[in-house]
């Protein structure tokens, strides 16, 4: 007979959101299990400070982790009218809104142009937090219509894939936004534009077997699940267990599918000099001083970016701009 | 009775039974009769059996073992076919076929999966019609042939799905499968392609981009198969039913959502019954397809084929304007 019992159930741990950033003051690392002070963790765009794990990211701190100052959101109302009126356990109308409730997004991908470290580009992030990332057809919209943007700015293309892969719930629709981003992709490869695929945890799926797959650098962040078929599935095709570290970025590089693998911290620069390389117009230097809080532009307007002439596309040394163009006007109220 | 019938074909399988009982009697007029009238009644519940298919039923039908499959279809379509082997990188993958071949004296490139007809063993040989990287990667060797000797190509779609296995993975199975989709959009020759058994998502888009689209009545295409959809969504596979209703794979569904362009026949009770009847249907939309296709030239083919697959989805867009419930800063 114990002399004492315990009446209290222990205290569960919430653990649904364990790869995301916990709300409230501290986030625990599932890496290493270090507490962190989440303010920290933001301002090391969520990366872990002691072994360097890599948090999601939300489709809205990527773009603002990428771009300088503020950007403007593309087709931000774009919405899918679930064409196959898909109903599971639950109908797919109820997913799609429980994903903006949960995200403030349309759908699962957020469309922006702005300036990466100077360089006008149309940057694309996906969103984990809806529905899986999954791409319907308003995520292969969204990015083909970025993709076709770039091609008439004559401006590089930045994809950060976060997916699950095509959205079973539109069914052979979403399979062929696929086939639809591919052809945009090649005619951004014909006019000789940039595009970078970044790929992050977890690119997967349709996603991989179409856009992620094809930058003219494909470049990951460490430790991230990469693949075509999900593990389950090719488990039970083998039956056997999976090796360690399977269909991870350190995987892949080694197996010759990525450039190379890059930290978050320092994906901005190394984008910076890949556009370099690619000879991608620049229009100025970053504004100086601390990043700022970017806000996305919520509403639905697009601003085109009032950018100097662009110059032969080789002239890679910034021409100082005259002040006021360094970044953005203010977003205008007509909507296009 | 060599057809093997599905299980929703019970009914005729048992008046099958009863037909060939009666053939090993002695034969008499009013045995010959009674014969004559039992195929009659097979021939009109299998008419109303094929023309009330539901979804499940569709996707058995598609995935039947004796379904005409590639190599069934390239003897019965077109003449002199020499196959092409390999990918100059890796391996011959056996899952997909591609040749040289004349369609009514025109060369022409044929490429398509192969799932292996026949015993056990050309199933395996054929890795049940699942393609690796290296099978992908010899099929855009073969179509940059056709496009350097100007001729145009004819695709047969048939696989459950590219192949899930670490080799696949290893050898980037995801790279080769998507370069085929950018690659395919641009390749100036004209480019049918028919999905005639099962198009199962990636695996089958891998081959499937082409300036026309036909899909035989009993094909099914789709993003997954209805087994892993239900084993997702409703986290039971034996869903699968109600999965391949859901997802709408079927020909009629996917003319209606602009996903294929033309729907070509097939004979009464599925391509199956009647090969070479399945590919006389299939033969007349593929000649009207090459004939008319012949006619545009390669930059207005190559417009017209980037807008089809432009226009995919737009179906399923509105812009809402909308404030979202909630999240927004």
């Amino acid at each position: 007979m114990a002399w004492f019992k315990r009446n209290r159930k222990p205290i569960e741990a919430n653990a649904d959101r364990a790869s995301r950033v916990p709300e409230g003051l501290w986030a625990k690392c599932p890496s290493c299990a270090q507490i962190l002070y989440k303010k920290n963790l933001v301002a090391n765009l969520s990366v872990c400070p002691k072994c360097a794990f890599h948090f999601r990211l939300s489709a809205a701190d990527r773009v603002s982790s990428l771009l300088d100052g503020p950007w403007t959101e593309h087709d931000a109302t774009l919405a899918s009218t679930d064409p196959l009126d898909f109903e599971d356990t639950k109908p797919y109308k109820a997913r799609l809104e429980a994903g903006t409730a949960s995200t403030g997004l349309r759908d699962a991908v957020i469309v922006a142009s702005g300036h990466l470290d100077g360089y006008p580009a149309v940057v694309a992030a996906m969103e984990y937090g809806f529905i899986g990332g999954s791409m319907g057809v308003v995520v292969g919209e969204k990015i083909t219509r970025g993709i076709e943007r770039a091609i008439a700015e004559r401006i590089p293309v930045v994809i950060v894939s976060c997916s699950g892969g095509a959205r079973m719930m539109e069914g052979t629709l979403s399979l062929m936004q696929m086939a639809k981003i591919s052809a945009a992709l090649a005619r951004l490869d014909r006019a000789g534009l940039p595009y970078v695929s970044v790929l992050t945890d977890p690119t997967t799926g349709g996603v991989t077997a179409s856009f992620a797959m094809l930058g003219d650098l494909n470049i990951a962040e460490p430790g991230a699940l990469i693949g075509f078929a999900g593990p389950r599935v090719i488990e039970q095709t083998i039956r056997q267990k999976l090796p360690e570290g399977f269909q991870r970025s350190e995987f892949l590089l080694e197996h010759g599918m990525l450039d190379t693998i890059v930290d978050r911290r320092e994906l901005k620069a190394t984008l910076s000099r890949m556009l370099r390389f690619a000879g991608a117009r620049r229009d100025a230097a970053p504004p100086p001083g601390p990043p700022p809080a970017n806000e996305p532009d919520t509403t639905d307007t697009e601003t085109e970016v009032d950018a100097p002439e662009p110059g032969p596309s080789e002239a890679e040394a910034p021409a100082p701009a005259p002040k006021g163009e360094l970044t953005e006007p203010p977003p205008s109220d007509q909507a296009t | 009775m060599p057809l093997e019938l599905l299980e929703f074909e019970e009914p005729i399988g048992i008046l099958l039974k009863e037909i060939e009982a009666l053939g090993l009697l002695p034969k008499t007029p009013e045995r010959e009769r009674e014969i004559a009238e039992l195929r009659d009644r097979v021939g009109s519940i299998r008419r109303d059996l094929y023309a009330n298919l539901t979804p499940w039923q569709r996707v058995l039908v598609a995935r039947h073992p004796s379904r005409p499959n590639t190599l069934d279809y390239v003897a019965l379509l077109f003449t002199s076919f020499s196959e092409l082997h390999g990918d100059r990188l890796f391996a011959d993958d056996h899952a997909i076929v591609c040749g040289l071949a004349e369609h009514h004296g025109t060369p022409v490139l044929v490429v398509g999966h192969q799932k292996g007809g026949g015993d056990t063993k050309e199933k395996i040989f054929r890795n049940f019609g699942y393609a690796k990287p290296e099978g992908y990667r010899k099929a855009l060797r073969a179509m940059r042939l056709a496009e350097k000797f100007r001729r145009p190509i004819v695709v047969l779609v048939d696989t459950p799905a590219a192949y899930p296995g670490i080799e696949s993975e290893e050898r980037g199975v995801a790279e080769a499968i998507a370069l085929n989709l950018r690659e395919m959009a641009m390749l100036s020759v004209p480019i049918v392609v028919i999905v005639s058994g099962e198009g199962g998502s990636g695996g089958a888009l891998g081959l499937a981009i082409g300036d026309r689209i036909l899909m035989q009545e009993h094909a099914v295409y789709s993003v997954i198969p209805p087994e892993g959809c239900a084993a997702i969504l409703w986290r039971d596979a034996n869903r699968k039913m109600e999965a391949a209703a859901a997802l709408r794979i079927g020909a009629s569904d996917l003319r209606d959502l602009g996903v294929i362009d033309e729907i070509v026949p097939e004979p009464e009770g599925g391509a199956h019954t009647d090969p070479t009847a399945a590919a006389t249907l299939l033969d007349e939309a593929l000649t009207r397809a090459l004939e008319e296709l012949a006619r545009d030239s390669p930059a207005l083919r190559l417009d017209r084929r980037y807008d089809k697959f432009r226009r995919m989805g737009s179906v399923g867009l509105v812009e809402n304007d909308a404030e979202p419930a909630a999240g927004e800063g």
